[in-house]
């Protein structure tokens, strides 16, 4: 007899997957976190920023946000530190940082 | 009230949607399935289907259109062929994977190089693992036929999968043949109102389209094959309502003459009809002869086929289509493995013909019945036969 393959596990089995993979709500991918595929992390230097928000145009994902002062920093549970916003930065005002360094 | 009416197959299918009342049809001509778009055109422009006519720019952004207007909750159909077809492919599987049951009539035709508008089944077979619903149609009455049980088997809340009706380019799309076109009402009823309970709508939003991670893609992909496979009664309870509301049966598997036979001839599309004819000939001559017509190609109908083909010896199977180095022709070798485990079997002997409009005539199955009961005599390690190809010996295979 050959022994059991399946693996015990929390996720959803097959019966419960969703008709279609289509989900009743809307906005799932809030929920999604994103960071963690990053290597690079951004730096923002509120002191260099001029509020242009060509960053946050700029961001692929929703992790541009704008602070209170109206400088912009990045939201690090979507960031996937493709580094566009450093690189778009008029006044270098982003650095990308290793993860772990 | 029914009536008998004259129509090439192209104009019997557009009168089929323009019946089914769909919602809208995105589409773009191509040879041979033009008159389909143009009719349908014609019947939304002149006020007689109350639709919305796409006009895209490309095969693709057909699909593409209808997987918007499906996921909506749309009654949502297109057609093409060949070339079309193969430009559609990677949006034929987002069709399948949403559930959405699109329906789609496909003029079969050859595929490029060299370029060829005539028919074969290249287009079709290429789209053979898409997860839609396949059937083939004989004739223009059952290229009509097709198209309204398409709408209500692919509708159905248990089944929720889009559907290809095909219909053999030129041999069908453009021949002109009678056939019964039957009463609104009576259509109405076979196809009832649709309601999509997962339709984008702000007022109750659903998200379509969203990741699969490995975690999940593989349970969603087991839910898939598990609902097309179990598709099937009600693709056998559309056909059973079909009989009962118009009369005419239909059948996964359709047998002619099959009573007693050692061998059959095995065909999908319009084919059919000229070998049935030859096993006319050669019954009226006392042979043990039939025909077995593969109307569903997907989901595979195997308890009905191996049923068919129990007592059988031999079958001489049909492929218009080539697999370029593999076991033969894609029909004789599916064939081939559904009766592998089986502890009796026939032999299946593999042609392949019939291939960018070549004829495939009366001699011409004549000739597949007595080499495919020459071959289950003597044995063969050959993989197939090709049929009607100049330069080659009668009775020259292609070996492994």
């Amino acid at each position: 007899m050959a022994k059991n393959q399946v693996r015990p596990s929390a996720l959803p089995k097959w019966q419960d997957c969703e008709f279609g993979n289509i989900l009743p709500y809307a906005g799932g991918a809030k929920e999604y976190k994103t960071g963690d595929w990053r290597t690079d992390r951004p730096i923002v230097d509120a002191s260099k920023c001029i509020k242009c928000g060509m960053c946050w145009l700029m961001c692929p994902d929703a992790c541009i946000v704008q602070t209170e002062g109206g400088t912009y920093d990045a939201n690090l549970f979507y960031c996937k530190g493709c580094g566009i916003c450093a690189q778009i930065c008029p006044k270098d005002a982003i650095t990308m940082v290793e993860e772990g360094a | 009230m029914s009536k008998r009416v004259v129509l090439e197959a192209s104009h019997a299918v557009a009168e089929a949607v323009r019946m089914a009342d769909v919602d809208i049809v995105a589409a773009y001509p191509i040879t041979p399935q033009t008159h389909i778009p143009e009719r349908l055109a014609e019947m939304v422009a002149d006020g007689d289907l109350d639709a919305a006519y796409v006009p895209v720019e490309s095969e693709h952004s057909a699909m593409s259109c209808v997987l918007g207007s499906a996921a909506v909750g749309a009654r949502s159909f297109t057609t093409t062929a060949s070339q079309g077809l193969v430009l559609m492919h990677e949006a034929l599987y987002i069709a399948s994977s949403h559930r959405y049951p699109i329906v789609m009539a496909i003029c079969n035709r050859a595929l490029s190089a060299p370029i060829n508008i005539w028919c074969d089944h290249s287009d079709v077979m290429a789209c053979r693992d898409t997860g839609w619903i396949q059937v083939f149609c004989q004739n223009n009455q059952e290229s009509f036929d097709m198209t309204l049980w398409a709408f209500r088997v692919g509708e159905d809340p248990d089944v929720m999968f889009p559907v290809m009706v095909n219909l053999d380019g030129f041999i069908l799309s453009h021949v002109t043949e009678p056939l019964i076109l039957p009463d609104q009402d009576d259509v109405s009823r076979f196809i009832p109102e649709y309601h999509y309970r997962l339709a984008l709508d702000p007022a109750k939003p659903t998200s379509h389209g969203c990741f699969g991670l490995p975690d999940i893609y593989t349970e969603v992909k087991y839910s898939q094959e598990l609902a097309l496979r179990k598709s099937r009664s009600v693709i056998d309870k559309g056909w059973k309502e079909f009989s009962n509301i118009f009369g005419r049966e239909y059948k996964a598997v359709e047998t002619y003459k099959a009573e007693g036979a050692s061998t059959l001839l095995v065909t999908m599309g319009s084919l059919g009809e000229t070998a049935k004819m030859v096993i006319d000939e050669r019954r009226a001559n006392g042979e043990a002869v039939g025909h077995l017509n593969l109307r569903l190609w997907r989901p595979f109908p195997f308890d009905e086929f191996r049923d068919a083909v129990k007592d059988v010896k031999t079958l001489a199977v049909l492929d218009r289509c080539y697999s370029f180095g593999g076991p033969g022709g894609p029909v004789a070798s599916e064939l081939r493995s559904a009766l592998y485990n089986q502890e009796t079997r026939p032999h299946v002997v593999g042609f392949i013909g019939g291939i960018g409009g070549r004829e495939v005539d009366a001699q011409a199955f004549g000739y597949m019945i007595d080499r495919a009961n020459e071959i289950t005599e003597k044995g063969s390690d050959d993989l197939y036969e090709p049929l009607l190809v100049r330069g080659l010996e009668s009775g020259t295979g292609v070996r492994g």
